[in-house]
């Protein structure tokens, strides 16, 4: 169907949309690599030129780096390990005939549409908090010393509240095709005497496959990025306890003023964010194709 | 796959699933209620969970203190401004790849696709310098443009993925009856897609509405939307509770609203089609 000028016509519509992206990606990343080998510091102005490697052995070689490498990892696949599991079971769950379906969804749904800030902000408070916290209640009702979540464990209670936020994606994908699985496949199994546990892992689990795959990876890009949940909670501490990447990124501008390391760190962060990227696809390409 | 299923089978199911729900709304609820607490009862302790004296004075005091309006103001315009102007831009480009594929759509999808995985603060300095230059710093138009651009792969996969469903043979036909390019898109295309152009809309909307890298570090008094008015409250101060759950009420109730009724848009959306 498609003649000379239809083809035409396609190139020129379709050429808003591939230029302002090739712009927006390339703009910044060519600048981002330019800054990366100057000296370039809002606290120094007068420092100029070129530096070579050495914004990027400055942000390598700190001693934060390879901290935060490993916490962004943890983040990472801790939520994901969660949320994929906690996913599976509540998809179960909630799947069964209820009374009340509708609300249960809506209810498991919710966590999702609540800003990273809102988020961060009530759990810091309303659970975390040592005095005035629900955590802290409920620890004071059975008797115990009340603990400093974001003190004494930050990480896992950014893990915490990241893994809030995403289980309703999870559960909702997995609800999704669960739903698409066919019944009688599932009596069948049953009549042959098949125990649940086998029919899980046989039947459920494999059509599942591909959702899995999917939360996979858009969670791994969205939880790369994980910045807000971190900055109005810990923010990055104590100490560097709590340091991801991309807020190592952030301090270097913030805090050092220091544009050309700050460079440097986000080139090594795209670097990153791309072995992931590459490793997740390869890793689970043959479940996409199908 | 649902199956037939005895009554008290389904009374266990209902508990359990409500007791999973409850347990996992339970932060949000929480919220909700210590919006309509007094701040001293707010910390009280043992937690009080219904019966305080209720009142609207947070809402009241976020709204006079805190100039609440103004953020949601900025909130609505940046976000429902940048899915428009993103969809302007898509519509063209998702038809020309859904009807008129070539040999290398698949890549151009992918490739689009690949620009979100770009970690968003390793372009942080660029983008606030270039800002600076243009200055568009601290402005909704400034802000407006770089959520369109975040979310312009989104909106295109998933304009796409309608668009794909629409049999092409109904296109072929107006063109028999002699439609033209704008007659076809405007008269034929555009009505069978309304529900997916809807569903793209109501996701993108929540998205820019809870982008918080950009909104925050971009923004300052202005422009500055609902999760930098948020983030503001990042540092306590004094008996604060109730008045942090009602602007969080506020700040939360339009999307969350919102999202309840694009539950089944959202896996397809963000799942760029491979979920339906």
């Amino acid at each position: 169907m498609s003649t000379k000028s239809s083809r035409l016509a396609a190139r020129l519509m379709l050429s808003p949309s591939v230029v302002l992206l090739l712009i927006w990606m390339i703009v910044p990343l060519v600048l981002t690599l330019w800054f990366s080998f100057r000296r370039y510091n809002l606290m120094y102005p007068d420092r100029q030129g070129f530096n070579d490697f050495g914004n990027y052995t400055r942000f390598v070689m700190s001693s934060d780096f390879g901290l935060a490498v490993l916490n962004t990892l943890i983040l990472v696949g801790a939520v994901l390990v969660i949320t994929v599991v906690l996913g599976i079971l509540i998809a179960l769950l909630i799947e069964r005939p209820m009374w009340g379906q509708g609300v249960v969804r809506i209810l498991v749904i919710s966590p999702f549409f609540i800003m990273p800030p809102v988020a961060a902000l009530i759990w810091k408070n309303m659970f975390f908090n040592p005095t005035n916290g629900l955590f802290g209640e409920a620890a004071k009702y059975l008797g115990l010393p009340p603990f400093d979540f974001l003190g004494q464990a930050p990480l896992a209670s950014i893990i915490l509240i990241v893994s809030w936020q995403w289980l309703p994606f999870a559960t909702l994908i997995l609800l999704t095709a669960l739903q698409s699985l066919s019944g009688e496949e599932l009596e069948a199994a049953e009549m042959d005497g098949a125990p649940p546990v086998s029919r899980f892992f046989y039947i459920i689990l494999p059509h599942l496959a591909r959702s899995i795959t999917v939360v996979v990876l858009i969670q791994t890009i969205f939880l790369l990025g994980v910045f807000g949940e971190i900055l109005v909670t810990t923010q990055g501490g104590p100490g560097s306890a709590s340091t991801t990447l991309p807020y190592l990124i952030f301090k270097e501008i913030s805090l050092d003023k220091d544009v050309g390391t700050a460079a440097a760190g986000g080139v090594v962060a795209v670097i990153l964010a791309n072995i992931v990227a590459i490793f997740l696809m390869r890793a689970v390409g043959k479940n996409l194709d199908a | 796959m649902s199956r037939a299923i005895t009554p008290q089978a389904k009374a266990i199911n209902t508990g359990l699933a409500w007791s999973v729900a409850l347990l996992i709304a339970f932060p949000i609820l929480w919220t909700v209620l210590t919006s309509f607490k007094p701040e001293p009862q707010a910390v009280a302790s043992p937690p009080i969970f219904l019966g305080f004296d209720w009142t609207i004075q947070n809402y009241i005091d976020v709204q006079d203190q805190r100039a609440y309006f103004r953020y949601f103001v900025n909130s609505v315009v940046i976000s429902i401004g940048s899915t428009l102007l993103g969809l302007i831009i898509a519509i063209p480009a998702a038809w020309s790849m859904a009807f008129v594929p070539g040999a290398r759509t698949k890549d151009l999808l992918m490739w689009m696709l690949s620009t979100k995985m770009m970690p968003a603060v390793g372009v942080l300095v660029p983008i606030y310098l270039i800002f600076i230059r243009l200055g568009l710093l601290d402005t909704r138009i400034g802000l407006t443009v770089v959520l369109m651009l975040i979310n312009l792969p989104i909106i295109i996969w998933m304009l796409y993925t309608y668009f794909k469903e629409i049999p092409a043979d109904i296109l072929e036909a107006a063109r028999m009856d002699g439609a033209g390019l704008r007659e076809e898109i405007l008269y034929v295309l555009t009505p069978m897609a309304v529900p997916g152009i809807a569903s793209t809309v109501l996701l993108n909307i929540i998205l820019a509405w809870n982008e918080s890298f950009w909104t925050i570090n971009l923004t300052t008094v202005n422009a500055a939307p609902l999760t930098a008015f948020i983030a503001g409250f990042s540092s306590p101060q004094g008996l604060f509770y109730a008045k942090l759950s009602a602007a969080s009420t506020m700040a939360i109730a339009p999307i969350l609203i919102m999202g309840w009724f694009s539950q089944k848009q959202l896996v397809r959306g963000l799942t760029f089609g491979a979920v339906k």
